[in-house]
């Protein structure tokens, strides 16, 4: 296991502590009270999420992570208005919210450009909705276009952008209706590791210069670590807050953290709440091998 | 080179060969069975009556009948008949039909109210144009409402499905009783077979249209008709276009009966009439007009939708 000695992720230095008293005497920007979904199927009803409840303050980064079906995506599509609650409220700013709306601009992980429009038009979408002409609107989108560095792309259509791209111009797309909160779900899952690490860097250089509160969706701890000031751990079945975490890695983040100490701390708490130790043969999920290589067998082991 | 690979496209020259081949083989083969004499021809052409009496030059017999004749014939030693094999009128050979193309368009209607050949098929057009038309003004915009919104597909789809399985041609009868015997009947049959169908598949495609794209726009505040007139139609209108083509397609299959209703008329009565005169050289190459027309059309569509939708993959379609 863990050679090294590593302090418990409730550390915090000095720093990192009155930064986090700082950031909870911010004005709370999104509050969760009591969230509840049910599906009904015809095998039941089914609890996605039951009773979830927590507050996000202005321009606070927070990660929701938790093992696959503990109903991450439920509710980011809650927040985000695309599901109604079966119980409870969703408020921004104070004001409770109902149905999808410009106030929360949403990334998704399949980009879900507009395929017929350009990289310009994609990112116009949102300002003509709002009503806003086409002179000032073209003029406003090509502002958000340079921000994420594809002014040279503007007039191209998605199926011509790598991946990476297309997310980028997503995020511009979202960021242009400037929302109050931006709901982001799994953004980079689809992507390479090498891509997804240049995202998250951009991601972090967009946070710092931008007003905007991140709600960020994810299932890779590295990320939600690197990303986030806390962290939502979920648990499934049905899907409730386990954990909320403060992570003690110093601001500003760079990649050098990933081996400090409080990063590898807070990651091993992350591990032991999303994929607690239990016995194999509890769910039947292992294999029945067998050694199926003759003895005599030119290469004997593989080790 | 691999022939035969299982989902693999072949490079393009062998692609190129296979594709002449496909009309090649065809037209190889009504040639042999036209200019090989041993390859069938049922028939002799009499080429010398001899003293047969009802034989004349030209006529065409059974092959048995010529040799029962030529039979008879010899035993009481008079003139022997003469002939060359043929096959029977109803094949005409290739460059009889090549001919037929040119005077087809050349040959003078036999009766003065009759119409010439490029008449017969402006009429056959505009019957398509308008039928296709009138059902799409209607068909499109409900395919689409059915697709998008569960209400109109309620309300519309049940009754489609049942009226799609009664056939157009039977509504012949009640078009001519309501429309009269002119073109308006035969426009009706074309509607009616296109535009229950119309509505189906055009809400079927409609259904494909990613939901995550309405979904996003909404987040981006799109609302009621600007989810409709700004996502769901400008995202399916490749497939749509695709849709339409088939569509046209079929109003085409249609043509023929509709044009039997009511007076005959357009390229439909062509065919009929030249069938009654045995010109089947003209039938022949009529019925390939509309076989060139309806490809020419869809070709040319086919080009046309990949200028209008620049952002379709390229080489999705080669």
């Amino acid at each position: 296991m863990h050679a090294i000695e590593l302090p418990s992720y409730l550390e915090q230095s000095p720093e990192v502590r009155e930064r986090f008293d700082r950031l909870k005497q911010r004005p709370v920007r999104l509050e969760v009270k009591g969230l509840s979904k049910e599906f009904e199927t015809p095998h039941g009803t089914v609890t996605a999420l039951k009773d979830i409840s927590f507050k996000t303050h202005k321009r606070e980064f927070v990660c929701v992570i938790g093992a696959s079906g503990c109903g991450k995506s439920t509710l980011i599509r809650l927040l985000a208005g695309l599901e109604t609650p079966t119980r409870g409220d969703v408020f921004l700013d104070g004001q409770v919210v109902r149905g999808p709306g410009p106030d929360r601009g949403m990334v998704f992980q399949g980009y879900t450009l507009f395929p017929w429009r350009t990289v310009k038009r994609n990112v116009m979408f949102g300002l003509e909705m709002g009503g806003r002409g086409r002179m000032p609107a073209e003029e406003e989108a090509m502002q958000w276009i340079e921000l994420v560095g594809l002014t040279k792309f503007a007039d191209s259509y998605p199926h011509q952008l790598s991946g990476g791209m297309k997310q980028r111009v997503a995020i511009a797309r979202a960021l242009a209706n400037q929302p109050r909160i931006l709901l982001m779900d799994e953004p980079f899952g689809a992507l390479d590791a090498q891509t997804r690490a240049k995202m998250q860097a951009y991601l972090m250089e967009i946070w710092k210069n931008i007003d905007i509160t991140i709600l960020f969706i994810t299932h890779d701890l590295d990320e939600a670590v690197y990303l986030a000031d806390r962290i939502l751990v979920l648990k499934a079945h049905p899907g409730e807050v386990q954990e909320l975490i403060e992570v003690p890695v110093p601001q500003p983040r760079s990649p050098e953290q990933f081996l400090s100490p409080e990063f590898l701390a807070t990651k091993k708490r992350l591990e032991e709440l999303i994929h607690p130790p239990q016995p194999d043969e509890a769910n039947g999920d292992h294999l029945n091998m067998v050694r199926m290589v003759s003895v005599n067998d030119d290469v004997e082991s593989v080790f | 080179m691999q022939w035969f690979a299982a989902r693999k496209q072949l490079s393009s020259r062998p692609r190129l060969i296979l594709a002449i081949m496909s009309f090649v083989l065809p037209i190889l083969t009504w040639s042999l069975v036209s200019y090989v004499p041993w390859l069938w021809h049922p028939k002799v052409e009499i080429t010398e009556p001899g003293d047969v009496s009802y034989f004349k030059d030209g006529l065409l017999v059974d092959k048995d009948v010529f040799v029962n004749e030529a039979a008879r014939v010899s035993e009481a030693g008079g003139a022997m008949p003469e002939g060359r094999p043929a096959n029977p009128i109803y094949l005409p050979a290739p460059h009889e039909v090549v001919t037929a193309f040119y005077t087809a368009f050349t040959t003078e209607p036999k009766r003065r109210n009759e119409k010439w050949l490029h008449e017969s098929l402006w009429s056959s057009i505009q019957v398509i144009f308008w039928g296709f038309l009138i059902s799409s003004v209607f068909g499109v915009p409900l395919g689409i409402l059915a697709g998008t919104y569960d209400f109109f597909s309620r309300l519309t789809e049940p009754f489609v499905e049942f009226f799609r399985y009664l056939p157009a041609p039977a509504f012949g009868a009640l078009a001519v009783a309501i429309l009269g015997i002119y073109q308006a009947p035969k426009i009706a049959i074309i509607f009616i077979g296109t535009f229950f169908q119309q509505v189906l598949i055009i809400a079927n495609t409609t259904r494909k249209l990613d939901p995550s794209l309405l979904e996003a726009a909404q987040t981006l505040g799109a609302k009621n008709h600007a989810l409709l007139f700004r996502v769901v139609v400008p995202g399916i209108l490749p497939d749509l276009y695709k849709d339409m083509r088939i569509l046209l397609g079929w109003a085409w299959t249609y043509l023929i009966v509709a044009e039997l209703i009511g007076t005959s008329s357009g390229i439909t009565w062509f065919i009929t009439q030249q069938a009654r005169y045995k010109n089947f050289d003209n039938v022949f190459a009529a019925i390939m007009m509309i076989g060139i027309i309806g490809l020419t059309i869809d070709m040319l569509l086919a080009r046309l939708g990949r200028n209008l939708f620049p952002w379709q993959r390229a080489g999705a379609r080669a």
